[in-house]
């Protein structure tokens, strides 16, 4: 098949986890990995060496191995600002995930400074959006009095761009979507957003826990024009460990917008009367920061960026293609997004008709396949397909065609046991 | 492999699931005695309205009736109809007694042994305890049912200290 990566037997022995088996003794097959990905050796060795040789903590531990950690930690923050083409290493803060990151937008924009968010100003983000992007921006608007606007989408998943205009205004100050949707995949036209965007002088929020996963990027590499003001994602889904985000932001909005959480770390000095704050990147870490995280995510991005990311994309869109193929044999099967691959994310919802999503993934775990069954944070996306939840497959860098094979099996073996059809 | 599926989805519980028993809302919300209430299961997104009416007859306090409208899993759905074939007629205090015995099920772990005296088509849903992820489905309309009497009781019991 034409796309895969050349190596993928060896890239599955880099996941320790795929040797596994289910207590029936079947082989795993993860198609979860929009949820969370599975993490390569290289990852659990770096973060282990890490705190078994050099764990202390950062910044302020004046001894050798404090000096080892700090040198670890912002090697780790190196590594992701390569990895996203950041045109600044500075601008790349650590959070705690991709929805404190998007928190930490939401929250100081709503706070005094030259950006403040305040009544009659429009937010604009849209009805794709996982709960992560919609429910700080419901939060900044509401406290307020700003207004939230939504992009609609259609029956094949895009956004209805025709609102631009509508949309977009003298008014708008902040606008915010997913670069791919978590649920439908669908991969949106950032470059042309955030022109428009900008030409309102509108600051561009961008979710890429979807994108940074599949996609290349380089932020340095867009047009300035066309560059998001902030873009976040979160590192469990780059082959990367749990409780570490990242937030990219432009220098020049960073510096304006006031601190988020405080604490030791993200100041300069403090008196009983007032601090002042240190500069980028400390002033959004406050406190000890995920140090053997960032070490874990550095090694991560390391990891993708040895595969290639042109030729992790290839892979996902084979097998994606590869999977909407098999799926499409299914009978009474609805795919909920758009049906090109070519033009689409990894991850697939659809809906079986007669099967509850929760049945579907109940069968299929028996079955030693894991998808994802429910409304995948992203309830007004499904409300627009007028239904309450989907059952979701999401390929990674380690998925072959004959976990597809096996998947499609399953569902055909779904219908016969709940005698659909 | 179907060996574990079939103990989960018992022959009862599909039959339930294709053909619930007492669906869709019925009687006035507003009535006396009557409550209606909205629960969803918060990962999965399955839903229930659910209206219960008790009603007070020679000192006893009855579940007269009991109506829902609901979207979810065949776990879900099969629950709710047991439940409501369960509790229907029954005085209250008896029903909260059977949603104990369901309760205590539900919460084994596949250790309790059903009683089917209590639980009449109930104890198909033994298999369910197994399933630590599916607990919160077969539970979602006893939850429902017992907050909505629940309710029920204290405005019936206030609107009883009036007379
Ligand atoms: C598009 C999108 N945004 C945000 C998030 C939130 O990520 P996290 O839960 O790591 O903060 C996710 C993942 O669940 C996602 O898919």
């Amino acid at each position: 098949m034409e796309g895969l990566l050349p190596d993928l037997e060896v890239v599955r022995k880099d996941f320790p986890i795929l040797g596994r088996t289910t207590a029936d003794g079947l082989p795993l097959v993860y198609l979860d990995s929009a949820n969370t990905s599975q993490k390569p050796q290289v990852v659990i060795d770096a973060m282990v060496d890490h705190l078994e040789r050099h764990n202390a903590n950062v910044a302020r531990a004046m001894h050798l191995l404090g000096a080892e950690a700090t040198e670890a930690f912002e090697g780790g923050r190196d590594k992701v600002a390569a990895f996203i083409g950041a045109p600044e290493r500075d601008e790349v803060i650590f959070t705690k995930n991709a929805s404190e990151a998007l928190n930490l937008v939401a929250q100081t924009l709503g706070l005094e400074g030259a950006h403040r968010v305040g009544p009659g100003d429009v937010v604009v983000t849209t009805e794709m959006e996982h709960h992560s992007n919609i429910v700080p921006w419901q939060m900044l608007t509401q406290r307020t009095g700003a207004e939230l606007r939504w992009f609609t989408f259609d029956e094949a998943g895009q956004l209805d761009l025709s609102q631009v205009d509508e949309l977009i205004t003298e008014r708008t100050k902040v606008v915010t979507f997913t670069w791919v949707s978590n649920m439908l995949g669908t991969v949106n036209p950032v470059a042309e957003l955030t022109r428009r965007a900008h030409e309102v002088g509108a600051i561009v929020v961008v979710d890429a826990s979807q994108a940074a996963p599949q996609l290349p990027i380089d932020l340095a590499a867009m047009p300035v024009e066309e560059r998001p003001d902030v873009v976040v994602f979160t590192g469990h889904k780059v082959v990367g460990p749990t409780g570490i985000g990242v937030l990219w932001g432009r220098r020049s909005l960073l510096e304006e917008l006031p601190p988020f959480l405080g604490g030791g770390e993200m100041i300069e000095t403090v008196t009983m009367e007032r601090s002042t704050y240190a500069g980028l990147p400390h002033k959004f870490e406050a406190g000890t920061p995920p140090i053997v995280e960032a070490v874990g995510l550095g090694a991560a991005v390391d990891y993708l960026a040895g595969l290639g990311m042109e030729a992790v994309h290839a892979h996902e869109q084979a097998i994606t293609a590869y999977a909407l193929e098999g799926l499409g044999t299914v009978p009474g099967l609805r795919v909920l997004g758009p049906l090109d691959a070519t033009q689409r994310g990894g991850a697939i919802s659809f809906e079986l008709a007669g099967v509850h999503p929760h049945d579907v993934a109940q069968v299929l775990d028996v079955r030693g396949i894991a998808v994802r069954a429910g409304h995948h944070c992203a309830r007004p996306a499904h409300a627009k397909f007028g239904v309450q939840s989907s059952t979701r497959m999401s390929s990674y860098v380690y998925t072959t065609p004959g976990e597809i094979d096996a998947l499609v099996e399953a569902l055909h073996y779904t219908r016969d046991y709940f005698k659909v059809g | 492999m179907s060996a574990e599926l079939d103990a989960l989805y018992q022959e009862i519980i599909l039959d339930h699931y294709k053909n619930p028993h007492h669906k869709g809302l019925r009687g006035d919300p507003s009535a006396d005695g009557t409550v209606e209430v909205h629960h969803v299961n918060p990962t999965c997104g399955d839903e229930v309205t659910l209206r219960v009416h008790l009603e007070e007859a020679d000192g006893v306090l009855r579940v007269q009736d009991v109506s829902y409208d609901a979207v979810g899993c065949s776990i879900s759905q099969a629950s709710t109809s047991v439940m409501t074939d369960l509790v229907i007629g029954k005085p209250v205090e008896e029903a909260m007694g059977v949603h104990e015995v369901f309760l205590t099920l539900m919460q084994g772990k596949g250790s309790v042994e059903p009683d089917e005296e209590v639980l009449e088509d109930g104890i198909a849903f033994a298999g369910v305890a197994k399933f630590p992820a599916r607990v919160k489905c077969a539970l979602l309309g006893w939850m429902a049912w017992k907050d909505a009497t629940s309710q029920s009781m204290t405005t019936t019991a206030q609107g009883g200290d009036d007379d």
